[in-house]
């Protein structure tokens, strides 16, 4: 198996994915007292930068299966944001309002993005090896 | 599935041909009922009634400490001492039921969950043992952080590799060793989301 050397995608993914799963809880800890979103936007920010961040690395890795990424991705996407926006209709549905929903619904997003790209990504890493493969003949 | 042909690197064996029967990555039948338990959770949700509520999360909930804890500490190592061709074959069969099975089991013991808990109180500040809640919290962060971010790509992606007119037998052997110690940690995590929900049960 010939593995290229790629950016630890899976490793900042799973960091990403950790805090806002943190910033969640942080939220989810204080209900229905007054929570101070310092922390949580703080949680929520370094969540978000990490995913650009992943987003950027990958996109410069060069001759990457961005055919099998997109046809894994895009799928696993529209499956995520069904997921999200049934966890959206709990939180408009329990009253959340204000800066609190937003917090919570940015970190929506980057759960709705974040899965699909590592589930793409572990997809098209290990499809390169395929390229190693001759292709059988008819 | 088109599989592209890229070029023979030098030195490279092509991977032994691999038998294994045809299947879908994502069973399309199964996605009906997967569609009709979420209209049910919606409905559940939307009426704020406590039986379904709690039927969805209790159900949901045993299934998926069951699912883990069997996956984990029964087939997880019966699979990791098969042979090639018979954990291809067994792979082939369970992993894409387990595609529509794990994220519908999960979503609906969380979400209907949580609604519970915004029902009776219990996962409000005030509730009397309210730092075992927030331990189920953490407890099912860690979970989904790595069902998400390390066993569903592995999973998909050893689906996708068994699709392959020659699937790569190292590959498929490394996807499933993570999915193997993933399942693994699951397992244990599902003791520890026995023991609170038994605690907070009790009281």
């Amino acid at each position: 198996m010939n593995e290229r050397r790629l950016p630890p995608v899976t490793q900042i993914g799973m960091a990403s994915l950790a805090l806002i799963v943190a910033g969640g809880i942080y939220l989810s800890a204080h209900l229905p007292r007054h929570v101070p979103l310092g922390p949580a936007i703080v949680l929520l920010g370094a969540s978000i930068l990490l995913l650009v961040g992943n987003l950027v690395s990958l996109a410069l890795v060069p001759d990457f299966h961005w055919r099998r990424f997109f046809a894994v991705a895009k799928w696993t996407l529209l499956a995520y944001v069904i997921i999200a926006g049934l966890i959206e209709y709990s939180f408009l549905r329990d009253h959340i309002r204000g800066g609190v929903l937003v917090v919570l619904t940015l970190s929506l997003v980057v759960f709705a993005v974040h899965v699909p790209m590592l589930v793409g990504f572990t997809v098209a890493r290990y499809d390169e090896s395929d390229q190693t493969v001759p292709a059988p003949t008819a | 599935m088109a599989i592209s042909a890229g070029a023979v690197a030098p030195e490279t064996v092509p991977p032994a041909a691999i038998e294994r029967p045809d299947f879908e990555i994502v069973p399309r039948k199964g996605l009906i009922l997967v569609a009709v338990v979420g209209i049910l959770l919606i409905a559940a949700i939307a009426s704020n009634e406590l039986w379904p509520l709690a039927f969805f999360h209790f159900v949901g909930g045993a299934a998926w400490t069951i699912i883990d804890l069997f996956l984990g500490f029964v087939l997880g190592p019966i699979i990791g001492k098969l042979s090639v061709p018979a954990r291809v074959e067994f792979t082939t069969r369970l992993m894409p039921k387990m595609v529509l099975i794990m994220p519908t089991v999960v979503t609906a013991t969380l979400a209907a969950g949580w609604q519970l808990g915004v029902h009776l109180g219990t996962v409000e500040s005030s509730f009397p043992n309210h730092g075992w809640t927030v331990a189920s919290f953490i407890v099912v962060g860690v979970m989904a952080v790595i069902a998400l971010g390390l066993l569903e790509p592995a999973n998909i992606a050893v689906l996708t590799e068994l699709k392959k007119p020659r699937p790569n037998s190292l590959v498929i052997e490394k996807l499933m060793k993570r999915f193997i110690y993933c399942a693994g940690v699951l397992g244990v995590m599902q003791v520890a989301t026995l023991v609170i929900m038994t605690k907070l049960t009790v009281g």
